[in-house]
């Protein structure tokens, strides 16, 4: 007999006498809260992010201002041509190899939808945000996220969030606190996380 | 260099050496006392936090009620993306698998995502007999791996170390294994994590194959879960050509929108955040993005014993948080390493038994490493109810002894009590006698007991006989 049948017969000798639960459980709703943008900004500033607000008119100015002199910065080939526009010399994401996104020292890009309660910025790896590898191996992540992209909580990014796609949920820089429990902000993937909210709040 | 838990000696051993170990428990009643600490913050501000609890556990039960529907539907959309799906009996059969890919890749090396399942396995020696490395790329791990250590807890492996002795370890053995620590290494967290960036970025780099586990899998999109917080795990996930994941059939989530309360449930009650760093989710081959070949791994391992036990069924719904470790005064003192096994803690004391079944000596001692004090109940955010567990494979332990030639001591008081206690003459004896047997027993057998408990005197006059005289009043 194969495993998987192997298996399957064991599954369902040892639930022969239990029924099945045909339907899906929902679960109960965050906090609502009244400013999803400004609870989304602290929330992500409680992780140690930079968060700063701008008006649509004035993204391009706040993202050049993000990237230090002299950073040598990645882009994603989707990038909307306003902030595409703004970085005076990137290099655009074409496949480079991973040895050359280490020579990277930013990287800026989209992303798909924002989680107010929990400060979290999800990437679904669209054109505008890159494949995974271009946010994940320079040291610094500049993010733009418009405020109608922000939702209230993990099930309203779940209905958004197409599961087909590779998706990253990003909640601050990383970090660890595997030493003695003392939380370090930036091991492997980018030290600096800097969130741009543009639009108005509400 | 690396190490198994085979062969450990049973809890009650091997918790006396823990005990004397005085830096092992400064080091643990820090850690779990900040754990702690951070967790209830962020539980606490969750409103409907024990409603969360209930859909989370509701969830679980869901996929456990109807494990070979969700897994043939999970085999069918993982492969329907471009997945690869095996599935193994035991570790033997899975760690073929990992090693069959590595070997028609041709490589000598992979890195790995933190999963407790293939320490379960033993993956790492598996690989190690093959001649293929296994390179640990979370910092507790590369901790734990380097120091050809241990894992002592399910989140943070080197709980039981403080930053003095990770220095230590780093500078003696990371030049060993690829970019040594800098001469000016300090032990300070933020310097160490650096050198830790440092060390594996390069094996980050040139890895071909890498392998994790999942804390999800997604039946009905066929999506894989991984929760983590340094970036290793996306950097496993993302750079290598080949991923292998090896999944518990236990990890299975029926639907994409019930993912919701577990990724809720789970940052709070495992590091005290509202959410953990990355989570990444993949759904078998994206073209142009990561690994381009994709292996799923289903593993049985115990997990249809533990599903085939009415009461021990509930077990499985563990998503691995390790707040029950946390909380329990027992971990907290011995730490982990006394469970002799990945799984340790509340949790492993029910995890173990249930899966490897009853009947040696180092699993049946599990189920008494705890005092029932009910504190890995209230924390467990999936309502496992471990105390009802403990009791009930207790039961199975003691079921197992019932045939022995020579009974225990427990065994021999038990039966000699209940033939006392079912006639009021034996009784009446056995309570002229209690005086006396009190003392004999202080001189004799019971001393194991009273070597950690106090044995009561005995009372001047037994309840019946005071009755008698006084009628049951309190002034006669």
């Amino acid at each position: 007999m194969s495993a998987r049948d192997d298996i399957l017969g064991r599954v369902r000798s040892a639930l022969a006498a239990v029924e099945p639960d045909p339907a899906p459980v929902t679960a109960p709703p965050g906090t609502r809260v009244a400013d999803l943008v400004a609870h989304f900004a602290e929330r992500v500033a409680d992780y140690r992010a930079t968060v700063v607000h701008c008006a649509a008119g004035d993204v391009a100015g706040t993202v050049a201002a993000a990237l230090p002199a002299g950073a040598r910065v990645v882009v994603p080939p989707g990038l909307p041509d306003d902030l595409r526009s703004a970085l005076a010399d990137v290099i655009v994401d074409d496949g480079l190899s991973a040895d050359a996104l280490d020579a990277m020292d930013a990287v800026v890009t989209c992303c798909r939808v924002a989680i107010a309660e929990t400060g979290t910025i999800v990437l679904d790896h669209a054109p505008d945000q890159g494949r995974r590898a271009v946010t994940l191996v320079p040291d610094r992540h500049v993010c733009v996220v418009r405020a109608d992209q922000v939702v209230a909580d993990v099930a309203d990014a779940l209905a958004v969030l197409d599961p087909g796609r590779p998706l990253t949920w990003i909640s601050g820089p990383s970090a660890t606190s595997d030493i003695e429990l003392d939380r370090v902000e930036g091991v492997h993937g980018p030290r600096v996380l800097h969130v741009i909210v543009v639009g108005e709040a509400g | 260099m690396t190490h198994t838990f085979v062969g450990m000696p049973p809890f009650p051993t091997a918790a006396r050496a823990a005990l004397a170990d005085t830096q092992l428990r400064h080091n643990l009643a820090h850690a779990t006392a900040t754990i702690r600490g951070k967790r209830a913050r962020v539980v606490d501000e969750v409103e409907n936090w024990e409603e969360l609890r209930l859909a989370g556990a509701a969830v679980k039960d869901r996929a456990l009620r109807g494990l070979d529907e969700h897994l043939v539907q999970l085999e069918e959309s993982l492969t329907a993306r471009g997945a690869t799906v095996h599935w193994a009996r035991d570790a033997d059969e899975a760690n073929q698998v990992v090693i069959e890919v590595a070997q028609r890749h041709g490589v000598d090396e992979v890195v790995k995502v933190k999963s407790m399942v293939t320490q379960e396995i033993g993956l790492n020696e598996a690989l190690q007999a093959e001649g293929i490395a296994a390179w640990e790329t979370d910092l507790a791990e590369l901790i734990v791996q380097l120091g050809g250590d241990l894992p002592s807890h399910i989140l943070v492996p080197a709980i039981h170390r403080n930053r003095a002795e990770i220095r230590d370890i780093f500078r003696r053995r990371m030049g060993e294994v690829g970019r040594a620590a800098p001469a000016d290494l300090t032990d300070e967290p933020a310097v160490l994590a650096a050198a830790a960036r440092a060390h594996l970025r390069e094996k980050f780099l040139r890895a071909r194959m890498a392998v994790s586990g999942a804390n999800f899998a997604v039946a009905d999109t066929g999506t894989l879960v991984v929760v983590e917080s340094e970036g290793n795990g996306r950097m496993c996930l993302t750079l290598p050509e080949v991923l292998v994941s090896v999944v518990g059939i236990e990890k299975v989530v029926p639907s994409w929108a019930e993912l919701d309360p577990l990724l809720r449930l789970l940052p709070r009650s495992s590091t005290g955040e509202r959410m953990n760093p990355y989570t990444s989710t993949w759904s078998g081959v994206t073209p142009g993005d990561g690994p381009q070949e994709v292996h799923v791994v289903l593993l049985d391992n115990g997990r249809t014993r533990a599903l085939a036990d009415d009461v021990g069924r509930q077990a499985l719904r563990c998503i691995r948080c390790s707040a029950c470790l946390n909380v329990c005064p027992v971990y907290e003192r011995v730490g982990g390493h006394a469970y002799g096994s990945v799984y340790p803690g509340p949790i492993g004391a029910i995890l173990n038994p249930l899966l490897k079944g009853t009947g040696d000596p180092q699993t049946d001692s599990l189920p008494y490493a705890s005092t029932l004090c009910g504190a890995c109940f209230e924390a467990c955010p999936v309502l496992i109810d471990i105390p009802e567990v403990l009791v009930h494979l207790r039961s199975k332990v003691v079921d197992g002894h019932r045939e022995d030639r020579v009974p225990k001591p427990e065994a021999v008081a038990m039966k000699s009590a209940a033939w006392t206690f079912s006639r009021g003459g034996r009784l009446r004896l056995a309570e002229r006698l209690t005086g006396v047997g009190v003392g004999v027993g202080r001189r004799l057998g019971a001393s194991r007991w009273t070597s950690a408990r106090d044995l009561p005197k005995a009372p001047p006059e037994s309840f019946r006989a005071w009755w008698r005289r006084t009628d049951g009043r309190l002034d006669p």
